[in-house]
């Protein structure tokens, strides 16, 4: 499979007349947004902002975040099983609206949704401050029940980014990233010296905002797959909003998953890496040992020497990272785990749920109850009040001067498990 | 503005004398003494050492509350910004006196306290939670090697400036786990990791695997069909409205409604849980904290009686020491009521 993303550098966003990008600045006309989500019966009323880095600005409570984009070449545009028809992805080219989000905001349908602070000390805690970020704010009408309030939601958030996306049809880009790679017979014919490589990307799998889709399905029906990673680069896996904003995968990271592009960076180079097996993080112990074996066996039937396992958030999926680390290593399998930690807010408490002696190798993402002090925004889109019901608050972090104080929990993308941030812990 | 240093030292090191003036009860000296006289030229003219405090090993081992409350009097008497007490080294009896000083001294008075011992000395994990123990050699040969580090620690708390990382700074871990900005992002890390695994080079974990404690279960209920049980669930339930603000996740509390007059949590509660779809919760609460069921039990005798208080709190991402506490809370409750076993349910 070869995949091209042809990177459009934004560098400037604002709001006009006309959808149109020009020296990377992106124009947004939210008559057009407003109109294309408008088609869904179940949405009531859209309202669209921008809100660009250094900006005085907060955004509150933020669902999911997704990056503009358009194919141009090759089959599956958009979302396949969401928002398309169904087309193999992973080929073609993809022009990228690099450097812009698409953000999703509105009433709370679950605790799990977070901030984004655009300026000062909130915005080192998010990826997201960096990015030039067009809030779509969507209300849902009257009686909708919570799982399709939900759903409407969602995907508003993915047409909108598809709507955002065709800015860039016939806009050429200079900087152009490749990624390909042949079977995995030819890939370890090419590569017979170096160690064959696999990630498993776990996913949350749970229920309500607990889910993520996979071309659509819900990956809490599936048994682990092997999914190539050209196919998660191209929207092969969309975020059900999962858990606490600090550790989901909002469907921008799946999109410009760290965890698989620092993989290819090194493939052909100190690693043959071979794909991506995506593990639904299931509730129940039988469950849990169904995937977490079958897991381990299709690393073992790829004859993987190495794999990376990532996690999405924490609590009883610490047991699924652990467990599938285990049969790796006790089958000579080395394994590195991205996880973050619960050790409360002095930091002083057992970090996991749970334990197991052959994790020798975790690359730490943060503490999800480190305590943060953000200051008083300018501009707030959205609720600011929400945050004393989402997770990583409490009723009266926020102050009458619009200061708050919040874990990272409710900081989107704060302590990413695949790696996307750069926070880590230390013992002190 | 100068600081000012409050020193403590054992009888040896207060020049009083050897193991014959152990037994010394504890003097203060509005001089310095001892160790102090060196440690304060280390501080630079940044602080001042106002008053040394001298107690004998034995006399502090063997009466320590005695000891305790004549130095909390002398602390406050002094009003120090900073207590500095040893180096101990090897010294478990002297160890053990800087330990409990420094825990007293924190807890009680909120002033910061640095210390040093030897690696081995037992004390250092009596306190190394709460004051600054710097890592110091096994005998007072060492005495010279642990004084700069001792007072470059003191001068960075007095200014209030951010300690840096235990290796870096000298000092023994005290377990808190912080978050800090690494140069590269955490997937980069991942793979520069397995790496170097898969090529056997040196790697370093970010998260060595905790130690779990074991809890023994409690012995049999003699007689179900008499029991009082209570019921208690980690699942968020709680009456609408939260009328205790419990947070949805991380909590830092837990509370207790009284459910002696309804059959069922249905209608009048709801979770506020963070971490698992709620709607059929909301639906029926019993399906998380299953109350109805216990009132049939009660009704049919299987049970004795149902405690008329239950209690509920968040389980997700709330921290074990958190849990640990209210578990210590509710546990004491429940004793003091009679309750001879609990239904506990998590989601």
């Amino acid at each position: 499979m070869k995949l091209e993303l042809r990177k459009i550098k934004v560098t400037d966003l604002a709001l006009g007349n006309e959808m149109k990008f020009e020296n990377g600045l992106l124009t947004i006309d939210p008559q057009v947004i407003i109109d294309g989500l408008m088609e869904d019966v179940n949405v009531k009323s859209v309202k669209v902002d921008i809100a660009k880095p250094g900006d005085k600005t907060r955004i509150i409570p933020v669902k999911d975040v997704i990056e503009p984009r358009v194919k141009v070449e090759g089959s599956g545009n958009g979302f396949p099983g969401v928002t398309t028809k169904m087309e193999q992805l992973g080929s073609g080219v993809v022009n990228v609206l690099s450097g812009a989000a698409i953000v999703t905001i509105g009433d709370i349908v679950g605790f799990q949704e977070g901030v984004v602070d655009m300026w000062g000390e909130g915005a080192k805690w998010t990826p997201f401050s960096t990015t030039y970020n067009i809030v779509v704010d969507i209300s849902v009408v009257d009686g909708l029940q919570p799982h399709d309030h939900e759903t409407t939601v969602r995907i508003a958030g993915l047409r909108a980014a598809e709507i955002v996306g065709e800015v860039a049809r016939n806009i050429t880009s200079d900087e152009v990233e490749v990624y390909e790679m042949g079977s995995i017979f030819e890939e370890t014919n090419k590569y017979p010296d170096l160690p064959k490589v696999l990630y498993v990307e776990m996913l949350i799998s749970q229920g309500l905002l607990h889910d993520g889709y996979i071309y659509g399905v819900n990956s809490q029906k599936i048994l682990p797959t092997l999914i190539h990673p050209n196919e998660e680069l191209d929207g092969a896996v969309i975020s059900g909003n999962c858990v606490a904003a600090c550790d989901k995968i909002t469907t921008y990271q799946h999109q410009n998953n760290s965890s698989i592009i620092d993989l290819y960076n090194r493939h052909g180079k100190d690693i043959n890496f071979m794909g991506v097996i995506l593990t639904p993080e299931l509730t129940t112990l039988e469950g849990k040992f169904r995937t977490c074996d079958y897991t381990a066996k299709l690393c073992k039937s790829l004859g993987a020497d190495g794999v990376i396992i990532s996690e999405e958030g924490y609590g009883n999926p610490d047991s699924d990272l652990l467990m599938i680390c285990k049969r790796l290593e006790d089958s000579g399998i080395k394994t590195v785990l991205i996880t973050d930690e619960c050790s409360g807010w002095d930091g002083m408490s057992q970090p996991l749920a749970d334990t197991t002696k052959e994790a020798v190798a975790v690359v730490s993402a943060g503490n999800v109850s480190h305590v943060v002090n953000l200051p008083p925004a300018e501009k707030v889109l959205g609720n600011p009040e929400a945050i004393a019901t989402l997770a990583g608050g409490w009723e009266g972090c926020i102050n009458d001067d619009g200061s708050m104080k919040c874990e990272l929990n409710a900081v989107i993308g704060s302590t990413s498990e695949i790696g996307y941030h750069n926070l880590t812990v230390k013992l002190y | 503005m100068t600081y000012k240093v409050l020193y403590y030292v054992n009888q040896f090191f207060g020049q009083i004398g050897g193991e014959e003036k152990a037994d010394i009860k504890p003097i203060l000296k509005m001089e310095k003494v001892g160790p102090a006289l060196g440690f304060e030229q280390l501080l630079g003219g940044e602080a001042e050492v106002v008053a040394t405090l001298i107690c004998g090993d034995n006399y502090f081992n063997e009466h320590e509350e005695e000891a305790l409350k004549f130095i909390i009097d002398a602390v406050s008497e002094v009003n120090p910004d900073i207590v500095v007490a040893g180096p101990a080294f090897n010294a478990g009896r002297y160890g053990m006196a800087c330990a409990g000083v420094a825990n007293y001294v924190v807890d009680e008075l909120g002033i910061p306290v640095v210390t040093g011992m030897y690696k081995e000395n037992p004390a250092v994990d009596h306190c190394k939670a709460k004051a600054i123990v710097v890592e110091v050699s096994d005998s007072a040969a060492g005495m010279r090697n642990a004084l700069p580090v001792m007072a470059k620690i003191t001068k960075k708390l007095l200014n209030k400036e951010e300690l840096g990382l235990p290796q870096d700074e000298g000092y023994f871990p005290q377990g808190k786990r912080l978050t800090v900005f690494a140069d590269e992002r955490g997937s980069e890390r991942a793979v520069k990791m397995l790496v170097a695994r898969l090529k056997g080079e040196a790697f370093e974990t970010e998260l060595p695997m905790p130690v779990f404690d074991k809890v023994e279960p409690a012995a049999a209920i003699k007689d179900i069909k008499k029991a009082k049980i209570a019921l208690i669930t980690s699942g968020g339930i709680v009456p609408k409205g939260n009328p205790d603000r419990i947070q949805s996740a991380s909590a830092q509390k837990w509370g207790k409604y009284n459910i002696k007059d309804i059959d069922s949590l249905k209608g009048g509660y709801y979770t506020i849980h963070g971490g698992y779809d709620p709607v059929y919760a909301n639906e029926f609460p019993d399906r998380v904290a299953p109350l109805d069921v216990l009132k049939k039990y009660e009704k049919d005798g299987e049970i004795g009686e149902i405690y008329q208080y239950f209690y509920t709190t968040t389980g997700t991402g709330t921290s074990v020491g958190n849990s640990i506490t209210f578990g210590v809370e509710i546990g004491k409750e429940l004793k003091e009521a009679g309750v001879d076993g609990a239904i506990l349910t998590s989601t």
